[in-house]
Parts: structure tokens; C-alpha cells; sequence
């Protein structure tokens, strides 16, 4: 069980919650310490806009034992419109093809069953394809 | 400071070891690297391992490879650096020798895959990546691969096959390798029809995950260090260089920037310049980490370094069958890395010999060069 992580990281996994830089205004997820772009101390939270494009995506086609009742799922690194780049599943895809370049926003979904059936299920941020959006 | 030899070397076949467990394995390197250097007085074990305390649920690796191996009285601890925790145990081990802290230490990579069975394995594997941030969202190693091959193909317009070159050499090597997992070539038909692991990186472009244990006996010693009899290896430089654990904070994911510091850094200690290698060791643990580490060392500019390896004369790469076709037992692959580069540069390579080797550098990484430590070997004639 992972009760304390899980707990620790709900303002990350539903609200994208990171942090800008005090001295430089980056905007920064996951939140750290010290902000990569000027080495400085970073603390202000920030909620990013969780709008952004997919920078590469791959689909598993095996997968770690939580996330077997998922298969085959689509993983992608998403840059968000404010900097940072976020790794996530994509959801709500239909029959739609992923591209990359393709506009997505994020929504709240079950990540995973903690050990399985019965466990506790894990709720975090996945990312779909931006509603209305034309290819 | 002192020089640092290498007075013994021993490895296991890689593969599935049902029937040995991380003692058993590790007692057969280790025992066999100390009988070549004629039985010396061991100051120290240095351990690399990734899995034991997940998988096995074992730790303090070297109070239970020592005890097992009547290594009493020896100073011991485990180097974990993910997949180049090998790579992590040869550094301490050099360091020590180096320093003239100790003279003589024997360094073992383990790993045993094979405690776990089914889909737990891939989830303690995954421990390897961010596990807040990667992981959590069902990502693994092959996913941080399959990411960064999908998106250099799309941006080097690389064709379907473009990336089969390494798995396909690294196929022909361990042919010859009597340790090597598979012992077979593959053709370009085999590697296009392959299974999809992440796509678009298929079942040819990820090294297979095995058991095996390999191990080195470092002397400053110049006797012992001439007691195997071999033609005489120096381990010449070490060094290690970290970019971000998560593929994620990086500003160009396709940029391996802690393969460049540590391939520099090895290379300034060495005095040597990449183009004096005959062996270059690349870090196959998927094809793609590859084809970025050339084009982070330089050989091949961005979007190239998949030609590079196709057209390559200039220095022999995975001589042994590298983690594909050797078999990737994680923690101990950057000690296999060793003692392989060993046997080459004693002449001792079989049908795989490059000829005339004096010089070669070796990298293991861990993830996607999240963490990357190089070693540099030359013949002492």
C-alpha cells in the first residue's frame, strides 16, 4: 500500500499543481527544490493550464502488473503551453490516431487498482484529444 | 597514484538461472576472477546490483556474496546507479585501488530476474524510472525507449528498419560468445517481423532481461597483476556524468547530454581522444539509446548516428553481443562490459577478436542516460 504517496501527490495528479520560479517566472512540473532554468529556490505554487501537444507518444503492449487490466494504453510526453513537458497516458481517444504535434487537454481519470482487484484505486490526470479539435 | 590492473576476470552464462540464486551466481564469478589471479588476499567487494531488494527481497548483497563465497573480513557494500550499477561497482573498485586505499578488490555484478515471475517483474524494473512521475502512469524502460524512437523517427525521417543495424551486429557477435544468451544471427525479415513492445520499438530493438553474474579482481599489484599469465589490461580512466532521472524535465529529450560529460570526462583522464578506440562499447540496452549515444560523442551528426552504426569501420561495437544478444542482466552488465573488453584486448576474443586491440571505451547508462559512467582499457604491451 502506498497510502502516503498517493496522499502527497494529489495536488499534482488533479490539478497539475507546479510551482513558478520566484526569480526567473519559470513555470515548473513536477514541482523541485531548485528551479532548472536559473538554480534558484523554487516554492510558489502554480497550476499549470493543462493544455498542451503531444511531443512523442508509444503504445505498451506489456506492462508492469497494476496496469494490465489497461492494455495495450498510450503513453505520452505532452508539452504544456507554459514550458514544462508532463508523461501521461492518453485517454478518450475513439478511433482517433494520435499524431504528434496533436493538441490535448487534461482530465481527471483511474490511473491504476493498487495490487490488483479490490485495491485502492489510484486517480490522477491522463490527457485527450482537445475537444472540437480538427487534424 | 597507483595504476590499477585487471588481474582476473569471471562471468556466468546469462540467461534464466532457475535453480542458482544471487549467492550461487555470484560465487561462481567471483571464485573464478581470484583462481586466475593465483588466490591474492582480497581487500574489498564492491557489489553492483538494481532488483535484489525488490525482486529477491534481499539487500546487503555483500555480507551474503562474501559469507557464501569466504570472503570474511573483506570491506563490502552495494553501488547502485539503476541499469549501470556494474558500471557504478568497477568505479568504487577503481577508486579504491587507485587511491592506494586498497591493493587488491574484487568487483561483482549480479542480477537475478528470475526470483520474480509474470508481470511483477516489469513493475520493479519500472522502480528504475521516476517513480512519482513515470512509473505512476504505467511507464516503463521500453515506454522511455519506445518515446524517444518515436519521436527521432518522425524527426530524422528514419525509415521502419532504420534502427535495426546495432540489434542486427550485435546478433552476429554472440554467435560466438559461449556466455551469450542468444546465439543466434537475425536477418532483416526476422528483425521487421518482430512483436511490438512499445511501439515503435519492437522485440529486436530492447535488450531481454536474464540472470548472470560477473566479476573483475582490480590489483595495483604489478605480481599479481601477471599471475594470470594473460596479456596485461589497465583500467585507464572512470568517470560519470547525470543528466534528469525523468526523460520528461529535459529541455531536448533526443539529446544524451551525460553521455558527452562522461565519454569527455574519461577521455581527458585518459589522454586519449574517441578516435584512438578500436573498441567502443555503446549502451544497447534499446536500440535507439545507441543511436543517440554516437550522436552525443560525436561520431555522427543529429539524425545520423543510425547511418553511422549501418556504414561504421572505424571501431568495433558490441564485440561480445552487447546487451541484446548477450542477454541484459541490468545491475551486472556493466561488469560483463568489462570483462568481456577484457578478453579482447588479451587477444582472447575467438572468431569476435578485433584485431590489434590496445584501447576501448565502455559505457553503461542508466535510463535514458540518466545517469552514465565510462571506463577507458588499454593493452599494456
Amino acid at each position: 500500500m502506498e497510502i502516503p504517496r498517493h496522499w502527497r501527490l494529489q495536488k499534482q495528479r488533479y490539478s497539475l499543481m507546479g510551482e513558478e520560479c520566484p526569480h526567473c517566472s519559470a513555470k515548473i512540473f513536477p514541482p523541485r527544490d531548485v528551479c532548472p532554468e536559473c538554480g534558484g529556490e523554487a516554492k510558489e505554487p502554480y497550476r499549470l493550464s493543462g493544455r498542451g501537444s503531444v511531443y512523442s507518444y508509444t503504445t505498451m503492449h506489456s506492462a508492469p502488473s497494476d496496469f494490465e487490466e489497461s492494455l495495450p494504453y498510450t503513453i505520452a510526453l505532452v508539452k504544456l503551453e507554459e514550458g514544462p513537458t508532463v508523461t501521461a497516458q492518453l485517454t478518450d481517444l475513439g478511433e482517433r490516431e494520435v499524431e504528434i504535434g496533436m493538441p490535448v487537454e487534461m482530465v481527471t481519470r483511474r490511473i491504476k487498482e493498487d495490487e490488483g482487484k479490490h485495491g485502492m484505486l489510484v486517480y490522477g490526470y491522463k490527457f485527450r484529444p482537445v475537444m472540437g479539435s480538427v487534424r | 597514484m597507483d595504476k590499477v590492473y585487471i588481474a582476473g576476470i569471471g562471468q556466468t552464462a546469462v540467461g534464466e538461472h532457475w535453480n542458482r540464486s544471487l549467492a550461487n551466481l555470484s560465487a561462481q564469478a567471483v571464485l573464478a576472477a581470484i583462481h586466475e589471479a593465483g588466490d591474492p588476499q582480497v581487500d574489498a567487494l564492491y557489489v553492483g546490483n538494481l532488483l535484489a531488494a525488490s525482486a529477491s527481497q534481499q539487500a546487503n548483497l555483500g555480507s551474503l556474496i562474501a559469507s557464501n563465497a569466504g570472503l570474511i573480513g573483506v570491506e563490502t557494500f552495494t553501488a547502485e546507479a539503476g541499469e549501470a550499477s556494474g558500471a557504478a561497482a568497477l568505479r568504487m573498485g577503481y577508486l579504491a585501488v587507485r587511491s592506494g586505499y586498497a591493493r587488491t578488490v574484487l568487483v561483482v555484478g549480479v542480477e537475478k530476474t528470475t526470483d520474480m515471475v509474470g508481470s511483477g517483474i516489469d513493475s520493479v524494473i519500472a522502480e528504475s524510472t521516476d517513480y512519482d512521475f513515470e512509473a505512476m502512469q504505467g511507464l516503463t524502460p521500453a515506454a522511455l525507449a519506445g518515446l524517444l524512437m518515436a519521436r527521432y523517427m518522425r524527426q530524422y525521417d528514419v525509415p521502419p528498419d532504420g534502427l535495426s543495424a546495432l540489434p542486427m551486429l550485435a546478433h552476429a557477435h554472440a554467435v560466438y560468445n559461449p556466455n551469450a544468451m542468444y546465439r543466434r544471427a537475425i536477418s532483416i525479415d526476422t528483425y521487421n517481423k518482430a512483436a511490438m513492445v512499445s511501439d515503435p520499438l519492437n522485440m529486436f530493438d530492447a535488450a531481454p532481461y536474464a540472470d548472470g553474474a560477473a566479476a573483475v579482481l582490480l590489483t595495483s599489484d604489478a605480481e599479481i597483476a601477471h599471475m594470470s599469465g594473460k596479456a596485461l589490461v589497465e583500467v585507464r580512466a572512470s568517470a560519470g556524468a547525470v543528466d534528469t532521472l525523468a526523460l520528461h524535465d529535459r529541455p531536448d529529450a533526443l539529446i544524451f547530454s551525460a553521455v558527452t560529460a562522461s565519454t569527455q570526462k574519461a577521455l581527458a583522464l585518459a589522454g586519449m581522444v574517441l578516435q584512438d578506440m578500436d573498441i567502443y562499447e555503446v549502451w544497447d540496452a534499446f536500440s535507439i539509446y545507441g543511436v543517440l549515444s554516437v550522436e552525443a560523442n560525436g561520431l555522427a551528426a543529429r539524425g545520423n548516428g543510425w547511418r553511422w552504426i549501418a556504414d561504421n569501420k572505424d571501431m568495433a561495437l558490441v564485440t561480445m553481443g552487447g546487451n541484446k544478444a548477450r542477454g541484459f542482466p541490468l545491475g551486472a552488465a556493466g561488469v560483463y562490459q568489462v570483462v568481456e573488453t577484457a578478453i579482447q584486448l588479451r587477444g582472447e576474443a575467438g572468431e569476435n577478436q578485433v584485431e590489434g586491440a590496445c584501447n576501448a571505451l565502455i559505457q553503461a547508462m542508466g535510463g535514458p542516460a540518466s545517469n552514465v559512467i565510462t571506463h577507458i582499457l588499454s593493452r599494456i604491451e
